[in-house]
């Protein structure tokens, strides 16, 4: 498991060995279970990562193969991301040593936990996240260098370099490149706005005579 | 697009600003917390020097973690007493209502935020749930958020957000007798696919969800997230509006009126402009239930498991990893499938109405042998109105266990769990592998009356053909 710190600041470039987790529709009960959530920090996530998935396939899971350890892509499928709103399967994903995603498609709570958390999540089509994949297959102990500006995956194995243009939004990518994408400050910071905001939503004074 | 719905005109009421990176910042009417996805943030909002903005603007329960037999203090699980303890400390250190274990109010936070008055039509609701798309019943935008926001909301009262699309789910006709509002969004998601509604938000409409009570309406919209629509809505309306009058947190007396005009101004006009627009025909929804380990692997209650050629190609891996897990073969008539738990519950079907449609088929009949059945009522007052109807008797004279309001075995965090193999018929909203807290666990997902129906049964069945006599809708309107 990393010991690599959690972003901050500028995330512009991710680099390291990638580990690939198959299949559409990927839950955020599978990539961590909901009895790891009983917990009042993160701390202790990373045990729990794909927890019942890697049981059933007993040291054959990607997390469990030795030669993934210490990769920091994950590389995904359709969908990734569906269902609960834990931030705990980011958490779990990150404290384990991801540092970004490469998939097909993502859901959107999940997508926007990991904007918070300093976790790029990259799109590429189904033609080349498969060639992608067998790349990584072919090759586990190969270094992918994954850009945010223009959004690219370089894949490097034998003296060989092979690069795809991958998608990444304009606004998160612009967060993360930028380190604004920990934007608790800033939205404090609209404190007028705030009221101004407040004070035309009737609601808030209990519909009261105007 | 979008322009003239009610999602485009509660987006700009709330808008507070632009932010640099594309996002807008929406102002948050109602933020609902809970144990589970609660003390990461406040620890993070200590750790950032920051305090509760609009601590009135946040309202907390417990519901994921209690246990549902006893409820006594300290739990017999510790770490469930932590979490507990950590949010009544975190609630009263901000000065934020918490609605407790025996205070008359507490349940699942989507249960009682409605009942309480305290969702009401055009405001923003979040809540680091992703069921939290069930406030959308009243016109309200709401939606589920990460931990990191709840953070931001606490902090700020507001959240960085990108705009969603919207999808109008228009539905002809009337529902058949038998067939609930649980059947109509499981129909939806099945023919939109579990992805379909990403990144849009799902407006439904038409003369079979104006017919809707409120109470199932909350169903349809509690399920919108399993379609991958992060909110879903309907527009407000006379049943809306009788719905919230006289509750605690309703507006009253003159501003009754002011509150009703505002509201009704919000809902799309005929003017409307959507990004997407389906057409359903209530009439020829059957019964329906999942087989597979997603919510959009249903098929009518008359249906066959499908084939591999029945399938979209794309969906041809998830359809045989669902034929393995699940030990169903295509081609096998999902009636039938025998079960080992029956349980009703959940933010998607534990309100009186679902235990009254439950009931009416309990009622007279018993339990099959060799199977475990349970209740669990979604909140302390559901509990209480069905008690003072008799409901309680009347599942326990038909060998339902009658339990403690919670989220139960919906999910496994708390004791109520599926044991190995066992086949689960549950009123909840999640068949995932494992979701019910044994990882080789098997869900069947449908209505609270088809839960009845497998239960008396001992396998899946048709309700249908367990109740003779055409019920009229309930208008549910709660009050006991
Ligand atoms: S009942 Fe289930 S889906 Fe609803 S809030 Fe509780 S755990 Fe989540």
């Amino acid at each position: 498991m990393s010991t690599t710190p959690f972003p901050a600041g500028p995330i512009q470039r991710c680099e390291g060995r990638a580990v690939v987790v198959a299949g559409d529709d990927i839950d955020t009960d599978r990539i961590i279970p909901a009895r790891y959530l009983k917990c009042v920090t993160f701390d202790d996530l990373a045990a729990g990562v794909f927890a019942d998935d890697r049981r059933e396939r007993a040291g054959e899971h990607p997390f469990d193969r030795p030669e993934h350890q210490g990769a920091s892509l994950l590389v995904v499928n359709r969908n990734f991301g569906c269902g609960s709103s834990r931030e705990h399967a980011p958490q779990a994903l990150m404290r384990w040593g991801i540092r970004a995603v490469i998939g097909e498609s993502f859901a959107e709570i999940f997508f926007g936990n990991c904007l918070a958390l300093g976790l790029p999540c990259l799109t590429a089509d189904h033609d080349t996240v498969l060639a992608l994949q067998a790349a990584i297959a072919a090759d586990p102990s190969a270094v992918l260098q994954l850009d945010l500006e223009p959004a690219t995956v370089r894949f490097s194995a034998g003296g060989k370099a092979r690069q795809w243009p991958l998608t990444l939004a304009e606004g998160p990518g612009r967060m993360l490149v930028s380190g604004e994408w920990n934007g608790t400050a800033q939205l404090v910071a609209h404190d007028s706005e705030l009221r101004a905001t407040a004070a035309r939503l009737p609601y808030l004074s209990g519909f009261a005579a105007a | 697009m979008s322009a003239g719905t009610l999602y485009d005109k509660v987006w700009e009421q709330h808008r507070v600003a632009d932010l640099p990176g594309g996002a807008t910042q929406l102002f948050i009417g109602l933020h609902l917390i809970h144990e589970v996805t609660s003390p990461q943030a406040f620890a993070a909002l200590d750790d950032l020097g920051l305090s509760v903005r609009h601590p009135e603007r946040t309202v907390a329960t417990v519901d994921h973690i209690v246990p549902t037999t006893s409820q006594a203090r300290p739990f017999a699980d510790p770490l469930a007493e932590e979490m507990l303890a950590t949010l009544e400390g975190n609630c009263a250190r901000h000065g934020i209502t918490l609605h407790g274990l025996g205070s008359g109010r507490q349940g699942i936070v989507h249960v009682i935020a409605p009942e309480l008055g305290l969702t009401q039509p055009g405001m923003t609701v979040a809540c680091g749930d992703s069921h939290t798309s069930t406030h959308g019943a009243f016109g309200a935008i709401a939606f589920g958020i990460g931990t990191s926001q709840v953070r931001d909301v606490l902090a700020s009262q507001s959240l960085a957000m990108g705009k969603l699309k919207v999808r109008r789910i228009w539905v002809e006709g009337a529902l058949q007798t038998g067939v609930y509002a649980k059947d109509l969004v499981l129909h939806v998601i099945r023919r939109l696919g579990v992805k379909g509604g990403v990144g849009y938000a799902y407006e439904f409409a038409g003369p079979a969800i104006e017919a809707l009570s409120m109470e199932e309406r909350m169903t349809l919209c509690n399920m919108a997230i399993e379609g991958g629509a992060r909110c879903g809505y309907v527009n407000p309306d006379a049943v809306t509006f009788a719905y919230l009058k006289g509750r605690p947190h309703a507006p009253a007396g003159d501003a009754w009126e002011r509150a009703v005009a505002w509201w009704s101004a919000l809902a799309s006009g005929p003017e409307a402009v959507f990004d997407d627009e389906v057409v359903f025909d209530a009439a020829a929804i059957a019964p329906t239930v999942t087989w597979g380990i997603t919510p959009g692997q249903g098929i009518g209650v008359d249906e066959t498991v499908p084939t591999l050629e029945q399938t979209e190609a794309d969906e041809r891996p998830l359809t045989e990893e669902a034929y393995r897990y699940m030990d169903l073969r295509p081609g096998t008539p999902i009636e039938g499938v025998p079960v080992d738990v029956c349980f009703i519950g959940s933010c998607t079907n534990g309100r009186l109405s679902d235990l009254r449609a439950a009931a009416a088929v309990a009622r007279g009949r018993h339990v099959a042998a060799g199977i475990k059945a349970f209740v669990v009522p979604g909140s302390e007052q559901v509990a209480a109105a069905a008690e003072a109807e008799g409901l309680d008797a009347v599942f326990r004279a038909a060998g339902f266990e009658w339990r403690e309001p919670g989220c139960s075995m919906c999910l496994a965090m708390n004791p109520d769990r599926l044991e190995g193999r066992q086949i689960s018929a549950s009123s909840s909203n999640r068949n995932f592998k494992g979701r019910q807290g044994s990882a080789t666990g098997r869900t069947l997902l449908m209505s609270p009356a088809m839960v009845v129906a497998a239960a008396v049964s001992g396998h899946v069945a048709d309700v249908r053909r367990l109740i003779t006599a055409p019920t009229t809708p309930d208008p549910a309107t709660t009050r006991a």
